[in-house]
């Protein structure tokens, strides 16, 4: 079961704002995401080998070579704010 | 009451790969602000991680080198927290599988031998660059720097003192060097660490709560801000407070460890396997072909400098503080046929005091390990003398002997361009020898009548007259006998 400050704290933690009918929402339907899950734990999985991916593959591997050219101009076009080829975002606070 | 401490330390270090982990996008440092952030690196949507066979390779040759088991199957994960020098809002990781797992690194403190376990080494993906100057109020980011291929070591908390930590993480820097996978510059952060400091009253079984510290880029901050940090902890303490979990950053202009506000809440990091990457399966034939492209590791070398060139541990350590030093060394050793001992000497003496006042390394030094053998061999046989070998590989240093027709005989030539050879010429050194005493007459009888300290007067004399060019041992000899007839 999620409670609502789950989930807000959630959503805070993936600076996502959500108000309190959304939280009530949220909160309600994942539960019931997680309650399908409990269900399916019941499931005995004891000789399954676990996958860690959907796919029974393998990773594929590239070679070590730079093939990709300054493309800077372009990216910073569509961002909010730049400067001297930074991306310019609100202070961080160390 | 007596306080024990405990220090783990996680050390990243970044790969010497050309291109990134999961991009085409070069590692090089020091370019442009974001000419190098790909569309990978600055997580555009649609993009897809591809990896780089490179760091794979790196990641098991670390583990080979510290006897560590290789995960045949390990898996990356997706490590979530917000932060803008992090574009994905998750850092691909490994977390339940990591790639390198149980290796061990023997360090000696106090002349005894301590293993620190390793608990495991994985991959990961390094974040990009927040700069906080100039920007009124704003924090500019450079994300050339993202996605660069980190192997993070994190060990045991095995370390008992801010000491042990320093010889551990040099350890580390040396290995990491020796193997090539990763360039050791602090400065630059390509090799970087965290540590986890606690303290516990002594005989106390169970582990104190720990502080994670931060920005300790240097070997001598590694020392302080651990020092510092076990102070503090032991002054909470004993004033009845409790040390809190928390991240804190050292500052090392007033040398303080503070809380890091920015990591309060990030502790919660909600891994999960990444779905674009499926787990890296690795094989025998893989692993094996890159066991056979693993150096000699530098304890191997150093017993075996003590061994076959009867080096005391302190020369062997100087020695093969990096593998370049090592082979020129056995470079100069090997071509000079000398005494091994005396290239030694003038390796860690004079050749070190050259490349030290330059801040050069031995890659860059000016004589070569080819013209330094030359100038051994003319010590080594006795055509130098101390003085005038360091006259001779001051000269080299400075360019003489560039016009020789190969490396192997500048010294040679310099030698006989400046008359520099020692004179050996029994009968020359008789020559000055009856010269000095003649005109010495005075402190002959001195020494006579039983003042032997006089003696070094007379070699005195005698250097001065062949401009230090006599064999010392024959001028002692030759003296001693005329004197006493």
């Amino acid at each position: 079961m999620l409670t609502q400050s789950d989930v807000e704290r959630i959503a805070h933690l993936a600076r996502l704002h959500i108000d309190e009918r959304e939280s009530k929402v949220f909160s309600d339907s994942l539960s019931q995401i997680l309650a399908l899950i409990e269900e399916m734990n019941a499931v005995d999985t004891s000789n399954i080998e676990p996958m860690a991916h959907p796919q029974d593959v393998g990773l594929r591997l590239r070679k070590d070579a730079v093939t990709e050219t300054d493309r800077r101009t372009e990216f910073q076009e569509i961002a909010p704010a730049t400067e001297n080829g930074l991306y310019v975002v609100p202070k961080v606070v160390e | 009451m007596k306080w024990e401490t405990v220090i783990g330390l996680e050390v990243h270090t970044q790969l010497l790969t050309a291109s990134k982990i999961f991009s085409g996008a070069s590692t090089m440092y020091g370019s442009e602000p974001n000419t190098q952030a790909c569309a990978v690196d600055i997580g555009l949507p649609g993009v897809l991680p591809v990896m780089n066979v490179e760091a794979a390779r790196m990641a098991i040759k670390f583990g080979l080198a510290i006897g560590a088991e290789i995960n045949r199957h390990s898996v990356f994960a997706r490590k979530n927290y917000f932060y803008p020098d992090l574009p994905k809002g998750y850092q691909i990781s490994q977390y339940e599988l990591p790639i390198v797992y149980n290796g061990k690194v023997e360090i000696d403190v106090d002349g005894l031998t301590k293993i620190i376990s390793i608990t495991r080494a994985h991959l990961e993906e390094d974040a990009g660059k927040s700069l906080h100057e100039d920007f009124h109020g704003l924090s500019g980011i450079d994300f050339n720097r993202a996605g660069t291929p980190l192997l993070e070591i994190v060990s045991e908390p095995d370390m008992r003192s801010a000491a042990e930590a320093v010889v551990y993480l040099k350890k580390l820097h040396e290995l990491v060097r020796y193997l090539e996978i990763c360039d050791g510059n602090m400065q630059e952060g390509s090799f970087r660490c965290d540590a986890n400091v606690s303290v516990r009253p002594e005989g106390q079984e169970t582990f104190g709560t720990r502080t994670e510290l931060k920005n300790i880029n240097s070997f001598k901050f590694v020392e302080k801000a651990i020092e510092f940090e076990i102070e503090r902890q032991i002054d909470v303490l004993e004033s009845g407070g409790a040390v809190v979990l928390e991240t804190r950053l050292y500052d090392p202009d007033k040398n303080e460890t503070r809380p890091m506000r920015s990591k309060e809440e990030a502790h919660d990091y909600r891994y999960f396997p990444d779905p674009d990457l499926p787990p890296l399966e690795l094989d025998e034939a893989f692993i094996e072909a890159v066991r056979q492209t693993l150096p000699e590791l530098p304890d191997a070398k150093r017993a075996r400098f003590k061994r076959d060139y009867k080096l005391s541990d302190y020369d062997a350590g100087v020695l093969t503080a990096t593998a370049a030093m090592a082979d020129y060394y056995e470079d100069a050793v090997r071509k000079s046929k000398s005494d091994p001992k005396l290239v030694a000497n003038w390796t860690i003496g004079d050749l070190s005091a050259y490349l030290n006042k330059e801040n050069l390394s031995i890659e860059d030094s000016a004589v070569s390990s080819t013209m330094f053998s030359g100038l051994m061999k003319k010590i080594n046989d006795g055509t130098l003398s101390v003085k005038t070998g360091k006259q001779v590989l001051e000269m080299l240093w400075k360019g003489q002997g560039a016009d020789a027709t190969d490396e192997s005989t500048a010294a040679e030539s310099v030698i006989i361009k400046f008359d520099l050879a020692q004179i050996s010429d029994r009968t020359k050194i008789e020559q000055v020898i009856d010269k000095v005493l003649a005109a010495s007459e005075a402190q002959v009888q001195q020494y006579r009548n039983g003042q032997e300290k006089v003696f070094g007067y007379f070699v005195g004399q005698v250097m001065k007259a062949t401009g230090g060019k006599a064999n010392p041992k024959q001028v002692n000899e030759i003296l001693k006998k005329k004197l006493n007839d």
